[in-house]
């Protein structure tokens, strides 16, 4: 039973599919809790789709079937008592390219809080502590805390994936997706991102899809390797990457499907 | 080839071949230019040319009179509430729905056979020659709906005309909205209508706004759907009282009046039926600049 406990994600007989074509095959997955987990495979494997499963973002995007359950800390998200604004407030998620909305940096980070606020309008002193709290959380206050009334999509790049993740903290989410997070940034960006993963690993579960299989190695503590929709293999980052138990995840490792 | 191969006063020069490009260039870029000319030309003549023709009849006296000694005399007062009327009660009903129908059907509908279905009736509606919109109009609301023939019917045949148009070029505005930013919305657990207010309408309303203005002119410009509905050659009503009609009664309009002092009536001074055109374009004019006028305060007043 304590075992359980450290289980943020789990997902069993997973099956979705987009229309006719089936994307994810028999997922049985558990992704621990507080630690980094990345998600590779070749391009059109389905770890975007499996990522969006969990907080059911899927089903925004058009003709979407799923079956199996998804349990995020021992909760299946498939109950028909779980509201979808809850799921999401809790479960973040990171795009590949950075996409602050287009408002300034102070209206991106609150932006969360304001469509949340319960009673009336959030009090002033209130969204300031948590602009603070969460620029600082990303490292990125020093150098916009002056700028916090400019437009966000004026920022460089890393700022503004930062700025992403930041959005999401002052909704105290326990998971955080990420999907390919450092695609579009350049090698400083990739590893400011990287770092800041680190500094929020623990608190935060984190769920990351890459195909660069090194930030995978570096960054990631365990390491799910997909192909064409099926889970082929889920071990620790080492293990994965020096002894593939699967012949084709030793293949992918290699380089061998591009 | 090796780098010695090429004597360095060969480099980079203009063969025959680069040089016939560079002319094809030109002369494409000469066609497009003329072009661009060829379309403006025709555009300023007929503004100034009805201009001309309409001097001696341009006035305020014009504007506010009412039409005298059988049209062949006196203004356009009547036409112009009338039109006015049309416009405003048209567009208060087709806007509206419109906007809010492609709110729908760009951001809520899924992609199922209902959907693709009724996206095909509003392309197929906005071709439909106004005529036949008239026809509908007349069957509909003059006499279905026991409407008479009134403003009320002949608005609501406008509204009819303008909907699809005015659905589809929303449904374009909002489409232009990236997806990543609804994108952002959704996970942080925005509801679809808080994405919408927040997101999607500040980034749209100026193209949902050109959108519904180009309508206005539109329904200012249609002889035959009014024509079946509503509209009469003459109706008198009081000298430069704004409020002259009631919904349910007929009225005149610029568009029938251009129509009616040009080919109807003989003898009409020559300048009436310019200075007509010259109300009818200005008033259009007038709604457009209007609305580019909202659409720069509305960008300015949104806050980064
Ligand atoms: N909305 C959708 N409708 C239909 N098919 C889709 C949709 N989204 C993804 N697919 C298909 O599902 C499969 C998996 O897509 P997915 O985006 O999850 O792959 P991915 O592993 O993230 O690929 P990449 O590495 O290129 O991002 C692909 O074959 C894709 O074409
Ligand atoms: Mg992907």
């Amino acid at each position: 039973m304590s075992e359980m406990h450290h289980i943020a994600i789990s997902t069993r007989a997973l099956d979705l599919w987009y229309g006719s074509f089936q994307a994810l095959r028999n997922i049985n997955v558990s992704i621990k809790d507080g630690i980094i987990t990345s998600l590779i495979g070749p391009s059109g494997c389905g770890k975007t789709t499996l990522l969006r499963c969990f907080n059911r973002v899927n089903e925004r995007y058009g003709n979407v079937r799923t079956s199996g359950t998804i349990e995020l800390l021992g909760k299946n998200i498939y109950d028909p008592d779980i509201s979808l604004i809850e799921l999401r407030k809790s479960v973040g998620m990171v795009f590949q390219r950075p996409n602050p909305l287009p408002i300034s940096v102070y209206e991106n980070v609150v932006f969360g809080l304001r469509i949340h606020a319960t009673d009336g309008k959030p009090h002033r002193d209130e969204l300031d502590a948590a602009v603070e709290k969460s620029l600082t959380e990303v490292g990125l206050w020093k150098d916009l805390k002056d700028r916090l009334h400019d437009r966000a999509v004026g920022l460089q790049l890393e700022q503004q994936q930062k700025l992403c993740i930041a959005r999401l903290l002052p909704l105290k989410p326990e998971i955080i997706l990420m999907d390919e997070p450092c695609s579009a940034l350049d090698v400083e960006g990739t590893r400011g991102i990287e770092e800041l993963m680190f500094a929020l690993k623990g608190r935060y579960t984190i769920v990351i899809v890459t195909h660069n299989m090194a930030q995978a190695r570096r960054a990631s503590d365990e390491c799910i390797f997909m192909l064409l929709g099926e889970l082929i293999e889920h071990t620790r980052t080492g293990d994965l990457f020096l002894n593939p138990k699967n012949p084709k995840t030793a293949e992918y490792i290699e380089g061998r499907y591009g | 080839m090796t780098v010695a191969a090429i004597e360095p006063g060969k480099r980079f020069v203009r063969t025959r071949h680069v040089a016939r490009k560079e002319r094809q260039q030109s002369v494409a870029k000469w066609i497009f230019f003329s072009m661009t000319v060829a379309m403006i030309i025709p555009l300023v003549a007929i503004v100034a040319y009805l201009l001309w023709k309409a001097a001696p009849s341009l006035n305020w006296q014009f504007l506010v009179d009412v039409p005298k000694r059988g049209m062949r005399e006196g203004g356009i007062w009547p036409a112009f509430t009338g039109t006015l009327y049309l416009v405003v009660i048209s567009l208060a009903v087709s806007a509206p729905i419109g906007v809010l129908a492609a709110i729908y059907l760009n951001e809520y509908a899924k992609d199922n056979w209902l959907n693709r279905l009724i996206n095909l009736a509003v392309i197929n509606l906005a071709g439909v020659p106004s005529i036949v919109h008239a026809l509908f109009g007349l069957g509909a609301f003059v006499y279905a709906a026991k409407l008479g023939y009134s403003i009320l019917s002949a608005s609501l045949t406008l509204a009819i005309m303008t909907l699809p148009v005015i659905i589809a070029s929303t449904r374009e505005a909002l489409a232009s909205v990236p997806m990543s930013f609804r994108e952002a919305c959704w996970n942080v657990g925005a509801t679809r209508w808080q994405t919408i207010r927040s997101i999607v309408l500040p980034n749209s309303i100026s193209g949902i706004l050109t959108g519904v203005i180009l309508q206005v002119s539109r329904a200012a410009g249609e002889t035959a759907p009014i024509m079946f509905t509503g509209a009469v050659f003459f109706k008198a009503v009081e000298k430069g009282k704004l409020f002259s009609y009631g919904l349910d009664d007929q009225c005149m309009a610029l568009s029938m009046h251009l129509y009616t002092v040009s080919t109807q009536v003989p003898n009409v001074k020559e300048s009436i039926p310019f200075a007509t055109a010259v109300v009818l374009l200005g008033t259009v004019l007038l709604v457009n600049v209007s609305a580019i006028g909202l659409r720069v305060w509305l960008r300015n007043r949104k806050k980064w």
